[in-house]
């Protein structure tokens, strides 16, 4: 059956294209998929991100058991409301999902995994919690908007009560804060997000997410649908879980070793997080594949699953889009490990040639170097 | 939804086609199809000179989230193509029965076109797919 968010008739006033995106009704667009992408870039819109899994891990051991079962160190996480990006895996390394993990106090951090991946997720983190006593709650009963933009977080700021303006502006980037609006509604604000812009994510009640939706319209943030979310992370040199990795994929293989933390423990022997003997195997012999960054710049579209032609044999593109901030196509593409040399992508039989490139292809608004 | 002018016929498939009286078919595809898509942000036009096969793939049109063949609804000789859309393919978003038409096929067999969907039956269709 198909899964509404309490934002679904909100989104149909509004004019949403509605799609099936991993059995959750959600807008794709609200008129121009490309309008909402550039409004992104150089002002502000919101998106609708309830159909997200937020879970809370609770329990004298809730620190030692993340350090078994995320692949970074929650040992980061220094200050409560702190946050951090990593990787589940699986014991041969493999991605079963990637989330945020946010520290709101020593027996209680809290889990935003994706909505796709909810079912296997809840089953293993329940499964490998046992053994640390640690309560595993899933929270239904909040809705999530990301509002993100050059002018998100005084947009946001701008709805909070007096009291909780100045400490919420001073949030850095990956930590978060409780606050409450001026119509008395209680969110937790993250200074995270999808797009590569600045902004925030916001959990709220789900009785009171249309009230705050409705907030943010009044003061000028325009909705944005999934289509853009997906060009805005794909320029920002963001993975998308199910499309760029999974559990066949190591971190190395997903260029996200930047998030994998071979660390030591307090006692001096290496954290033994699940998937670290693969890695470190891997590590060791070199992964066999890479994840690379292409741009085209002929005209075409690079799209999933497409073939890749390298100097060391085929691969394939992951995530590929038309970039609207460059007006050119851009992707990710697995391919063999070793310089890849002269790549081309097979369009309908055509061999077209595109340039291997740094991500992220976008970073505030500009195209990179090189790009 | 913008109103389906009545000298047009379609195929299921969302093409519309229109007969120019001198034996010359105008294609393109319909507002619904236009909408469906999403911004479209690349053509790939078929060469002046080919000759296509009615029901055959003979363009396609590349949103951001789709690439979408277009089908020839008459058999003949391609003698025209919309050259405006590889630097402005949006212009079928915004007007899909006018400035948005992709190619002209001299037909063979001009009443190939009558075997097509009247607006009306288009329309219909339309709504079926919706219920």
């Amino acid at each position: 059956m198909t899964q509404k968010t309490i934002l679904n008739d909100t989104h149909r006033a509004h004019g949403a294209k509605m799609v099936d995106f991993g059995g959750w009704d959600m807008p794709i667009h609200y008129g121009s998929q490309i309008d909402e992408h550039h409004l992104v870039r150089q002002d502000a819109g919101m998106f609708d991100v309830s159909h997200m899994t937020v879970v809370d891990l609770t329990g004298p051991h809730v620190r030692a058991f993340l350090r078994k079962l995320v692949a970074n160190s929650v040992d980061k996480l220094k200050a409560p409301g702190k946050a951090l990006y990593t990787a589940m895996l699986n014991e041969q390394g493999g991605v079963i999902d990637d989330l945020i993990v946010y520290f709101m106090s020593e027996e209680f951090f809290r889990l935003v995994v994706n909505a796709a991946t909810r079912d296997k997720d809840l089953a293993w983190i329940t499964e490998q919690a046992k053994a640390f006593g640690v309560a595993v709650r899933e929270r239904p009963e909040f809705g999530m908007v990301a509002v993100q933009g050059p002018a998100a977080r005084e947009k946001v700021i701008g709805l909070l009560r007096a009291e909780d303006r100045e400490r919420i502006g001073k949030l850095g980037r990956f930590a978060a804060g409780e606050a409450t609006t001026t119509d008395g509604i209680p969110v937790f604000v993250a200074r995270t997000g999808y797009t590569g812009e600045d902004g925030f994510e916001v959990i709220v009640p789900e009785a009171q997410t249309v009230a705050f939706w409705n907030a943010l319209h009044a003061a000028g943030v325009r909705p944005a649908g999934l289509g853009a979310r997906d060009t805005l992370r794909l320029e920002a040199g963001m993975n998308l879980y199910g499309q760029d990795m999974d559990e066949t994929v190591s971190p190395y293989e997903a260029a996200l070793a930047w998030t994998v933390a071979l660390d030591d423990q307090a006692d001096g022997k290496p954290r033994d997080f699940i998937g670290r003997a693969a890695l470190e195997s891997q590590k060791a012999g070199g992964a066999p594949r890479q994840m690379i960054g292409l741009v085209m710049d002929e005209k075409g579209v690079l799209r999933h699953g497409q073939k890749v032609l390298t100097a060391n044999g085929e691969g394939e593109i992951l995530s590929g889009t038309f970039s609207p901030t460059l007006g050119k196509a851009i992707a990710f593409a697995r391919v063999p490990a070793g310089e890849p040399g002269d790549v081309r992508v097979d369009i309908r039989g055509r061999e077209v040639p595109v340039r291997v490139v740094k991500f992220p292809f976008v970073r505030e608004g500009k195209a990179q170097p090189g790009v | 939804m913008s109103e389906i002018p009545g000298d047009l016929k379609f195929l299921k498939s969302h093409e519309w086609a229109r007969r120019e009286g001198d034996g010359k078919v105008t294609v393109g595809i319909s507002d619904h199809a236009q909408g469906l898509l999403g911004d479209l942000v690349y053509v790939e036009l078929p060469n002046v000179g080919d000759r296509v096969e009615a029901g055959n793939a003979c363009a396609v049109v590349e949103s951001v989230k789709a690439a979408s063949d277009v089908y020839t609804p008459v058999t003949g000789k391609v003698v025209e193509v919309n050259t405006a859309l590889s630097d402005k393919p949006e212009t079928i978003n915004e007007d899909a029965y006018g400035d948005g038409w992709i190619f002209v096929i001299e037909a063979e067999e001009p009443d190939q076109l009558n075997e097509l969907l009247s607006p009306d039956d288009y329309a219909e269709l339309l709504e079926d797919d919706d219920h």
